[in-house]
C-alpha cells in the first residue's frame, strides 16, 4: 500500500492518490464511512426483496416470496371492492323508474357511464361505437325512431329486439314487392320516385305522380300511412323525413321495394341483467334523440 | 515539489487506499454576538411558523374548512388564507417555485449561502439539537471530554444521555406531528391523535418525520450539507467575485502570532497580523472547518465564526470583523491601500430581482383577476354531427362548469355561432328552453351534456366556430369557451 500521506498536493494541502494524468493529480477524497455502510445496507435490503417478494423467474412460474404477495391478487381485491360499491348503486338503478333516473343527476351519470361501456361491448358492432349507425343499422343519436324513441319504447326494443324470435319482439317487415311478384318493375320505379317526391327529392323525367300515389295507397299506405309518415307500431319508417336507413337514391329504393327489408335487432333480455338494460335505455335516450 | 508517479509504473497494490473515512465528530462551542442573535431570531420565526401555522383559523363560511393553511388531499383543494386553489391551478406553485429558486440565486449573489446558514431546515433543526446538547452535556470541551472518557458510565452521565435523546425525540415527534396537521383540521386531528383514534397514515407520517428529524439533526448534521445536499455544489457555480461571503480577511490577519509577540513587533514598527491563532473560529464552527483556509465547500456561512472572532478582537483591543462578509476584490484593494467597494447593485442582482418582481407580479395579477367561474367544452368525437329528421344539424358537447366560489350559482348558457340555434341540456328541463339555466353547488364542478341544434339552412356546410357563454344570472360573472359546430 502506498503511503498517500507523503504525496501532498501543494495547492489544496490534501493528500493525493498518487495517480497522475498529464500533470493533473487526483486528490484522495475517501467516501464517508456512513455512506459506504449505507450503500452496503441497500444491497442487503435488495436481497431482502428477493426473499419477501416474488422475484426470480422460473421456467414456468416465478418465486412467490415469503408471504405469497401478488399484485394480481391486489387487483382482484380492488375489483371486488369496486363491484361491491357498484353493486349497491346498480341496485338503486334497478329500483328507480326510467323517468326518475333521468331526473336524478347521480343516477343519470351512473346510467350513462354504465350504458356507455355496455353499449361498447354489445351494441357497437352494429350501431357503431358512437351509436351513429350504418346502412341498415339505425343511428341512435337522431330523432327518427323505427320503434319509438321514448324511454319505455327504447327499453322495450332493447329487451325484446326486433324480429329477434323472442315472444315479445317487435314484428313487421318490409315486404319484397318485386321478388314476390306483387309489383311489376315499372311500377316499382314509379313508386320509388313517388317516395322520393314525398321528401322533396328529385324525380325521374316523365314520372307519373298520380300513378305513383295510386300504387303507394294500394300497397304501402297500410304500413307507412297515407301520407308516408310511417308507423312505429310496425317499425315502418317515416318516408317524408331526411333520414334514410338504407339510402334515399332511386337504385336503393328500388332494391328495398323489390327485395324487402327485415333487419334484426337481437333481444337482450336474459343476456343482460335488468338494471343494465335500464342503464342502456337511459344512455341511448340521452344521446340526444330521445323523445 | 510533489512527487510524481508515472501511471504505467503503478502496481495493483498501489490502488489499495482507504475507501472510506470515519467522520470527525464536530463539537461546536457556544458563542454570542450579532449573527448568533440573528440566527436565534430566524430560528424562532421559522419554527414558530412551522409548528403553529396549522392552528391559525380562517373563516370561509359554513361547510368549508376553517384552517388558514390546509392541504386537503381527499377533496383536492389547497387553502391558503383567502386563496383556494384547485388541482388545475397548480401552475401557481410553478410560479412560486421559480420565484423561490431565483430568490435563492439572489441571496447567493448578495450574501452567499444565506439560505444554508440561516434558513435551511437542516441548519435550523441541527441548531436546535446542538442547543439541547449544550444545555444538557455542557459546552465543547466538556462534551469532548465526556465522549473521550473511558470511565465506566455513571448514573449522572446515563441520565444526561437519556435526557438528551428524550428531548431530541420530543422535538422530532413534534416536528412530524406538525407536518400532518397541514393535511387535516389541526385541532380535530390533535384530539384524535392523543386519544389514539387518528388515522393510521397520520401515525405513519409522524413516525417517518420523527425518525428523519432525529437522525438528520441529531446525527447526520453537517454530513447532510457536505455529502447529501446538491445545493452547495450549485452555489459554487452561482457565486461571483462581488458576492459577499463569510471571509477571513488575510490582508489583516497574516502573519498570525500571539498577542504578546504582536504587541512587541508592533512596538518595533513591524507589519504583523491581527489573527492570534486562538482557534475560536474553528471551535464554534458547526461544520468543523477552518475559515482561514479560504472559501470552502463545507462552509454553510452561518456567521458564527464572525461572532467568535469579534469577541476575541474586542478582548485584545483590535478592530472587529477580522472575519466578516467580504470578498477577494476588497482584500486585494485593501492590500493595495485602496478603500473597499461593495457592489450590491450589479447586473445579476438586478436581473434576479427583475425576474422575481416580474413573475411575482404576474402571479399576483393572475390570482387577483382569476375567475371563480369557469367553463370547459369538449365536442363529441363520435359522431361529430347528427342529421335530424327535419334535416337540421345537431352537435353534442360535454360542458364542464366550475364554480370555485363559496356559494351556489345559477348559470345561464348561451351559444353564439350557428344561425337560429336551439339548446338542450340532457337530464335538465329548463324553464327557459332556449337558454338553459343550471344550478351548480358551491365549490364544485358539474358536467353536462349539451345538445346544440341548428337548421341546415343558413348554416355553412362544413365547420364554424362556436362560443359558449356561461353567466351567473345573479352576479353577472361570466366565462366562455370555444369549440366548433360541424355539419355531417
Amino acid at each position: 500500500m502506498t503511503d498517500h500521506s507523503s504525496d501532498i498536493d501543494s495547492v489544496s494541502g490534501k493528500s493525493t492518490t498518487g495517480h497522475e494524468w498529464d500533470g493533473i493529480k487526483e486528490l484522495n477524497t475517501p467516501l464517508p464511512r456512513w455512506w459506504v455502510i449505507t450503500f452496503y445496507l441497500t444491497i442487503v435490503w435488495a436481497i431482502g426483496y428477493w426473499v419477501v417478494y416474488p422475484a426470480w423467474p422460473l421456467i414456468s412460474s416465478n418465486t412467490t416470496g415469503m408471504f405469497g404477495y401478488s399484485s394480481r391478487a391486489d387487483v382482484a381485491v380492488e375489483l371486488a371492492n369496486l363491484e361491491k360499491i357498484r353493486g349497491d348503486k346498480m341496485v338503486a338503478l334497478g329500483a328507480a323508474s326510467l323517468a326518475d333516473i333521468e331526473k336524478d343527476p347521480a343516477l343519470l351519470a351512473l346510467a350513462r357511464a354504465k350504458g356507455k361501456t355496455v353499449f361498447g361491448d354489445n351494441c357497437a358492432p352494429c350501431h357503431g361505437s358512437g351509436a351513429a349507425g350504418a346502412k341498415g343499422y339505425p343511428n341512435l343519436n337522431d330523432d327518427d325512431w323505427l320503434w319509438g324513441g321514448t324511454l319505455d319504447q327504447i327499453m322495450q326494443t332493447i329487451q325484446f329486439g326486433a324480429r329477434s324470435g323472442h315472444a315479445k319482439t317487435h314484428e313487421g317487415q318490409m315486404l319484397a314487392f318485386g321478388k314476390d311478384g306483387v309489383l311489376k318493375p315499372d311500377e316499382i320505379v314509379t313508386v320509388a320516385n313517388y317516395v322520393r317526391s314525398l321528401s322533396g327529392l328529385s324525380t325521374r323525367n316523365g314520372f307519373d305522380a298520380a300513378k305513383g300515389a295510386k300504387i303507394f295507397a294500394e300497397n304501402c299506405a297500410a304500413c307507412h300511412g297515407d301520407a308516408g309518415k310511417g308507423n312505429q307500431e310496425l317499425g315502418a319508417p317515416n318516408l317524408t323525413d331526411k333520414i334514410w336507413l338504407y339510402g334515399s337514391d332511386e337504385a336503393t329504393l328500388i332494391e328495398t321495394i323489390s327485395q324487402g327489408r327485415a333487419g334484426v335487432m337481437p333481444a337482450w333480455e336474459g343476456r343482460l341483467d335488468p338494471a343494465t338494460i335500464k342503464a342502456m335505455a337511459v344512455y341511448v335516450h340521452s344521446l340526444g334523440g330521445g323523445k | 515539489m510533489n512527487k510524481t508517479v508515472n501511471p504505467n509504473e503503478l502496481k495493483p497494490a498501489d490502488d489499495v487506499g482507504p475507501l472510506y473515512a470515519a467522520r470527525k465528530k464536530v463539537y461546536p462551542q457556544s458563542v454570542s454576538g450579532t449573527f448568533r442573535r440573528i440566527k436565534w431570531g430566524l430560528m424562532a420565526i421559522c419554527l414558530g411558523v412551522y409548528y403553529f401555522l396549522p392552528f391559525v383559523r380562517w373563516n370561509r363560511g359554513l361547510g368549508a374548512p376553517s384552517q388558514a393553511v390546509l392541504i386537503d388531499l381527499p377533496n383536492s383543494r389547497f387553502y391558503f388564507f383567502f386563496i383556494e386553489l384547485w388541482p388545475q391551478e397548480v401552475y401557481y406553485f410553478t410560479g412560486l417555485l421559480i420565484v423561490a429558486a431565483v430568490a435563492l440565486f439572489l441571496m447567493n449573489s448578495v450574501g452567499g449561502r444565506i439560505w444554508c446558514g440561516y434558513l435551511c431546515p437542516q441548519t435550523v433543526w441541527t441548531d436546535v439539537f446542538y442547543a439541547v446538547e449544550r444545555l444538557i452535556e455542557g459546552d465543547r470541551r466538556e462534551r469532548m471530554k465526556k465522549d473521550k472518557s473511558s470511565d465506566p458510565l455513571k448514573l449522572e452521565r446515563i441520565s444526561e444521555i437519556v435526557l438528551k435523546h428524550s428531548i431530541w425525540l420530543m422535538i422530532a415527534w413534534w416536528t412530524g406531528g406538525a407536518w400532518v396537521l397541514y393535511f387535516n383540521d389541526a385541532p380535530t386531528l390533535v384530539k384524535e391523535l392523543v386519544t389514539f383514534q387518528g388515522p393510521m397514515i397520520a401515525y405513519i407520517w409522524i413516525g417517518i418525520l420523527t425518525a428523519t428529524t432525529y437522525v438528520l439533526a441529531g446525527y447526520m448534521r453537517e454530513q447532510v450539507c457536505t455529502y447529501m445536499c446538491p445545493w452547495p455544489r450549485i452555489q459554487a457555480a452561482l457565486t461571483d467575485e462581488w458576492a459577499l461571503n463569510v471571509t477571513y480577511r488575510y490582508d489583516r490577519g497574516e502573519k498570525r502570532t500571539s498577542v504578546k509577540k504582536a504587541a512587541e513587533l508592533r512596538a518595533l514598527g513591524e507589519q504583523v497580523g491581527d489573527c492570534v491563532d486562538c482557534y475560536q473560529c474553528v471551535a464554534v464552527c458547526p461544520t468543523g472547518i477552518d475559515i482561514r483556509n479560504g472559501p470552502q465547500m463545507e462552509c454553510i456561512q452561518c456567521g458564527l465564526c464572525i461572532d467568535a472572532c469579534d469577541n476575541v478582537m474586542a478582548k485584545i483591543g483590535r478592530p472587529k470583523r477580522l472575519i466578516g462578509y467580504d470578498n477577494d476584490i476588497n482584500i486585494h484593494r485593501r492590500q493595495e491601500g485602496k478603500p473597499p467597494i461593495y457592489r450590491i447593485v450589479r447586473p445579476r442582482t438586478v436581473v434576479y430581482s427583475a425576474i422575481i418582481a416580474g413573475i411575482g407580479g404576474f402571479m399576483i395579477y393572475m390570482l387577483a383577476t382569476r375567475s371563480l367561474l369557469d367553463v370547459n367544452v369538449l365536442h363529441d368525437r363520435n359522431p361529430v354531427a347528427v342529421k335530424l329528421s327535419d334535416g337540421s344539424i345537431r352537435n353534442a358537447y360535454t360542458v364542464r362548469l366550475l364554480n370555485k366560489s363559496g356559494y351556489d350559482r345559477a348559470i345561464a348558457i348561451d351559444v353564439e355561432g350557428p344561425v337560429n340555434p336551439t339548446m338542450h341540456v340532457v337530464g335538465a328541463d329548463s324553464v327557459t328552453p332556449d337558454r338553459p339555466i343550471i344550478v351548480i353547488p358551491r365549490d364544485s364542478t358539474s358536467e353536462l351534456r349539451l345538445l346544440v341544434t341548428a337548421p341546415a339552412e343558413n348554416n355553412p356546410e362544413k365547420s364554424i366556430p362556436v362560443r359558449f357563454h356561461v353567466m351567473d344570472i345573479g352576479l353577472g360573472v361570466a366565462a366562455s369557451a370555444t369549440d366548433n359546430f360541424v355539419a355531417p
